[in-house]
């Protein structure tokens, strides 16, 4: 379910690392713990990002849930169609879901990140 | 089986401005009797606006249907139990609204001179020291708006009390038992919140707190009984914990309901606490506002209260604005005044004795309800319950929701943050053992249905002219306004 | 019951607390009042305060007639004995009202958004400048020496804990009006908000048009202040304002010695996520019919604690019914009208006395009181059942021997008389 070609933190986030681009969104278990998902706040193009901040917030009707940055870098492009349908990110998490694209200063962050099959061990543990 | 209800239409209802004709009028003016004067001309016509777009044109008999149908779309604590938890809803005596309404309290204006203001000092006056008596404390101020407006004037009492010795340090503990106003308010007077886990007793964990606390504490925010309706035992060794640190002991006192007449904070270490006028003292809820929070305080924190305060002399009462150690103004005039009179006419109808039999009679129905209860819903912590008590239940909000169709008004839902799917009920010393037995019924009915047609409890309330709303569309395209 | 529990006397309810803990004491409150006593005692503090005086004072709380039905409505159980509406199925008559109330403020303000309201104008205030600092990033306000002296107290007291720098600049002394080019000066780089009052403490309408374009320039958000909302049936909305923060005291809500009171804060559509307090919405229920609930709840502090918006957790429902019921009786024309007769009683009175200031003012004005102390002159119409100005070198020492007058619908033509001959006029 979770796709094996992503980095994924302890957080719920996922990266996708293109050449010196990373795309960051959330995970498929963290949009099914928040619900409904009816609003995203996402930072502005050029915002310099460091690794495990926060940078920016999803909500469902009664809960907020911070969102936590895989990689470093300044973004350089955000998912405008999450302004009216932040509902996509429950449908496809994983694609047209996607938060930002991070033009990545540490492009040796994402491989000590989690992968899909570590995340999913994580995940396991987290429930039970 | 349902017995407090049956079924009943409701009138529709259309909004003011569907319903609004031009030229429609419910008003009348007196005629004017200065000479009328040309508005673009004594003011500039740049200032003089457009006729106000799409504001309603309705009829007298149009406002009244109009609002007197709305109301009959609401519960109200007039119609049954209101068990909602921590909220404290019990009757509200109607010679409150009364004396409220008496002309020369009504209209009296803030500044108007003192002389002419003597009966308003004097309720003031009063209602101070039957809170002071009350609570064991030694002042009280009855400006702050709300309970969260008494929390942040609390916190920043402490901020001065500190300041002046020094050091307003870094960090205020709450449990994170606690109601989320509390941290908010924290966060308001400038200080870092950091929470304290309860213990498998629900209660605060007295070593885990000895740790935390430290020269950079200012103080611990909590509420007794706290929010699971447990009263915190330990609250002597919490005070001292606190004190040997240079730090203060502010209590929430939202749950007041449990202790009028039976203890008083001020009696054990606690340093200044708000109380909820509209809880513990039966002013109306109104469908969420007026309160009123007054902060009563030990000595220590007295100069520091909001400016401006009672004083009186041979010549009278008036109100004293020299006094330099202040906080300050927390608001405007001397806070809400109407809910005050209220608060004093429910202590007078009480007296003493009878605020300390409302108490024990708050005691006695949530226990009773807890006995009742105990047998078919998991009670969350097995300490003994004050004025409330919380089960927990994996299907609570819906379990809330088909008590509606029973006739009452849901319990408090998922707080508690600390109990998974908590049910947290207050009846309050309003209700008569004839409704309660009614409410027990409802809830064993439906823990029946639970297991026997749990659809029927997942899509409840069946019996409500507006059923399930859906509140994700109402959030992802907010729709705030009425346009044509 | 106690049978049921297991117990026999209500004493061990408690039993289980510490010895220490319990009060063993009797309160010392008198013993329980019959209803009558009771509503005897209020009656007779009533007689102890002033009683059917004619009234000139306003500085925030003004005398307006309050039609007969708004008390009928907030009396009616369902209203007054409800909970806050967090139950839609049974709230409908509380939410359908307060989403009236929002729109009915929108068309007032010319604002996109208003908020179920806020305690009172005061408290209203510093929740805005809050508003403005989160949305601009930046840290000072500039507040003018116009708005309200208390008002600016309690903004005082909200931001003084969070070293937030809050600069006051001047009013211009011939006009009453703010004066810009002391605005200019302390407005930065750093200033998040401007905040203005129209009509502002002295009555005098301000230029918010002008002033929004200075405060703009300089990145800054003006947050407009009203405490008289009679004025908004007349004068121009602020819709040049970013943020607006009033009071609707006037709207059929008592004076009662300075509250309950509402107040509300409404701003252009942008910044609703940065707006304090509750709001309800429009969706529908699963039938598909039209229904309401709060929403946009996630800015409050019982979902995001420490990082809400602000602390407060109500709004002030039933204060705001009563001006909701109140703008509906007088509607689009009533409002006009009602507002005119202010001007003109106003105006009357106001071209008689000694003006202070020179601006366009609606229905409050200050008046030099000459060779007399303003004490003098009130002490006299004491004696005509008639309460006076308001002092203002109480809160503007450098305006001695000046009252601040406030004329509503309410101010006879006979009373305005007695008050100008007070005066020596």
């Amino acid at each position: 379910m979770d796709p094996e070609d992503l980095r994924y933190t302890k957080e719920h986030e996922w990266v996708r690392v293109e050449g010196d681009t990373g795309t960051i969104g959330i995970t498929f278990h963290a949009q099914k713990e928040l619900g409904d998902i009816v609003y995203v706040d996402l930072p502005k193009p050029g915002t310099l990002l460091q690794q495990h901040k926060t940078i920016g917030s999803v909500e469902s009707v009664k809960a907020v849930s911070d969102i936590y940055t895989p990689v470093s870098g300044e973004v350089v492009e955000v998912n405008g169609s999450l302004a009216e349908s932040p509902e996509i990110l429950n449908t496809d998490p994983y694609g047209s879901g996607w938060l930002v694209k991070i033009r990545l200063s540490e492009p040796g962050e994402a491989g000590k990140l989690l992968t899909a099959a570590e995340y999913h061990a994580f995940v396991g543990t987290e429930s039970s | 089986m349902i017995t407090k209800v049956r079924q009943h239409p409701t009138q529709n209802e259309s909004l003011l401005f569907e319903t609004s004709s031009p030229g429609k009028i419910g008003y009348q003016l007196p005629a004017l009797d200065v000479p009328p004067v040309d508005p673009s001309e004594v003011l500039g016509a740049e200032y003089v606006r457009e006729e106000i777009p799409d504001f309603p044109e309705v009829s007298e008999v149009d406002v009244i249907r109009h609002f007197t149908r709305l109301s009959t779309w609401n519960y109200a604590i007039d119609l049954g139990l209101y068990p909602l938890g921590s909220c404290t809803m019990k009757y509200n005596p109607r010679v409150n609204e009364a004396v409220a309404r008496t002309e020369g309290l009504m209209w009296i204006h803030p500044y108007q001179p003192d002389a002419l203001s003597q009966g308003a000092f004097a309720i003031l006056a009063e209602l101070e020291r039957v809170l002071a008596e009350i609570t064991g404390m030694d002042a009280v101020t009855l400006q702050p708006a709300a309970g969260a407006h008494g929390e942040l004037t609390g916190i920043l009492l402490v901020r001065a009390l500190l300041e002046a010795q020094g050091n307003p340090r870094k960090r205020v503990i709450v449990p994170d038992s606690a109601h989320g106003t509390n941290p908010a308010s924290v966060r308001m007077a400038g200080y870092e919140v950091v929470n304290v886990a309860s213990n498998d007793r629900g209660m605060l964990d007295t070593e885990a707190l000895a740790r935390m606390v430290d020269d950079d504490v200012a103080a611990i925010m909590i509420t007794n009984p706290n929010t699971l309706g447990v009263f915190e035992e330990h609250i002597i060794e919490v005070a001292r914990i606190l004190h040997s640190k240079g730090a203060l002991v502010y209590m929430d006192g939202a749950n007041l309901n449990a202790l009028a007449g039976i203890s008083r904070p001020g009696d054990y270490g606690v340093d200044l606490m708000h109380l909820n006028l509209h809880k513990t003292f039966s002013t109306p809820h109104g469908g969420g506002g007026p309160g009123s929070g007054p902060v009563a305080v030990k000595k220590p924190l007295e100069p520091f209260l909001p400016l401006p305060r009672l004083q009186h002399a041979s010549s009278g009462w008036s109100w004293n604005y020299d006094r330099p150690h202040s906080i300050g103004r927390v608001r405007a005039f001397y806070g809400n005044f109407g809910v005050l009179v209220r608060a004093l006419a429910y202590i007078m109808a009480h007296g003493g004795n009878g605020l300390r039999r409302a108490t024990l009679d708050a005691l006695l129905n949530a226990n009773y309800l807890r006995k009742l209860l105990e047998t078919d819903y998991e009670i969350a912590y097995s300490a003994p319950s004050m004025h409330e008590c919380v089960f927990r239940h994996a299907a609570t909000g819906a379990i809330a929701k088909r008590l509606i169709d029973y006739g009452f008004h849901p319990y408090t839902v998922s707080f508690p943050l600390i109990v998974h799917g908590a049910m947290m009920i207050e009846p309050t010393e309003t209700e008569s053992k004839q409704e309660l037995d009614l409410f027990v019924d409802a809830l064993i009915s439906i823990a029946q249905e639970v297991k026997e047609s749990p659809e029927l409890v997942q899509t409840a309330p069946h019996s409500t002219r507006t059923n399930k709303v859906d509140e994700v569309a109402a959030a992802r395209k907010p729709i705030l306004k009425w346009t044509r | 019951m106690l049978d049921t529990i297991g117990l026999s006397t209500l004493e061990e309810l408690y039993a289980h607390l510490p010895e220490d803990v319990r009060f063993h004491g009797a309160l010392n409150i008198p013993s329980g009042k019959s209803e009558y006593e009771i509503i005897d005692y209020f009656r007779v503090r009533g007689h102890e305060n002033a009683n059917s005086h004619a009234n000139f004072l306003g500085a925030g709380v003004y005398h307006h007639y309050r039609p007969v039905l708004v008390d009928t409505v907030v009396s009616r159980a369902e209203f007054l004995t409800s909970y806050t509406p967090y139950q839609a199925e049974i709230s409908q008559g509380t939410l359908t009202a307060i989403f009236e109330f929002q729109t009915m403020i929108c068309q007032l303000t010319g604002m996109d958004v208003a908020n179920a309201s806020m305690y009172d104008g005061s408290t209203a205030v510093p929740e805005a400048a809050m508003m403005a600092m989160r949305i601009t990033g930046r840290e000072g306000i500039a507040v003018a020496r116009t708005v309200h002296p208390e008002y600016r107290e309690v903004l005082g007291t909200y931001t003084r804990h969070q070293g937030v720098p809050v600069t006051e600049f001047e009013y211009d002394p011939e006009s009453g009006q703010l004066d810009l080019e002391s605005m200019e000066q302390v407005l930065n780089e750093n200033t998040a908000a401007v905040i203005i009052q129209s009509p502002n403490f002295f009555g005098v309408i301000e230029d918010a048009k002008r002033i929004a374009e200075m405060a703009h320039a300089k990145g800054a958000l003006l947050v407009l202040v009203f405490t008289e909302a009679v004025s908004l049936g007349l004068l121009e909305p602020p819709r040049d304002a970013d943020i607006v923060a009033g009071e609707l005291q006037s709207f059929a809500i008592a004076p009662s010695y300075g509250g309950p009171f509402a107040g509300i804060i409404a701003c252009k559509e942008k910044y609703v996520r940065q707006l304090p307090g509750r709001l309800v919405g429009e969706t529908k229920d699963a039938s598909g019919n039209r229904a309401f609930c709060l929403t946009l709840a996630t800015r409050e502090q019982h979902i995001r604690r420490e990082k809400a918006t602000s602390n407060i957790c109500t709004n002030q429902a039933l204060i705001a019914l009563m001006a909701t019921v109140f703008m509906a009786l007088y509607g689009k024309q009533g409002l006009r009208e009602l507002a005119e007769q202010n001007l003109a009683k106003a105006h009357y009175l106001g071209e008689r006395l000694w003006r202070r200031f020179k601006g366009p003012y609606f229905n409050e004005f200050v008046a030099a009181t000459g060779v007399q102390s303003p004490d003098e002159i009130n002490h006299r119409l004491l004696g005509f059942q008639i309460v006076g100005g308001l002092r203002l070198d109480r809160f503007y020492p450098e305006l001695g021997n000046s009252v601040l007058l406030c004329c509503t619908e309410m101010a006879s033509r006979a009373d305005m008389d007695a008050v100008a001959e007070a005066f020596g006029a």
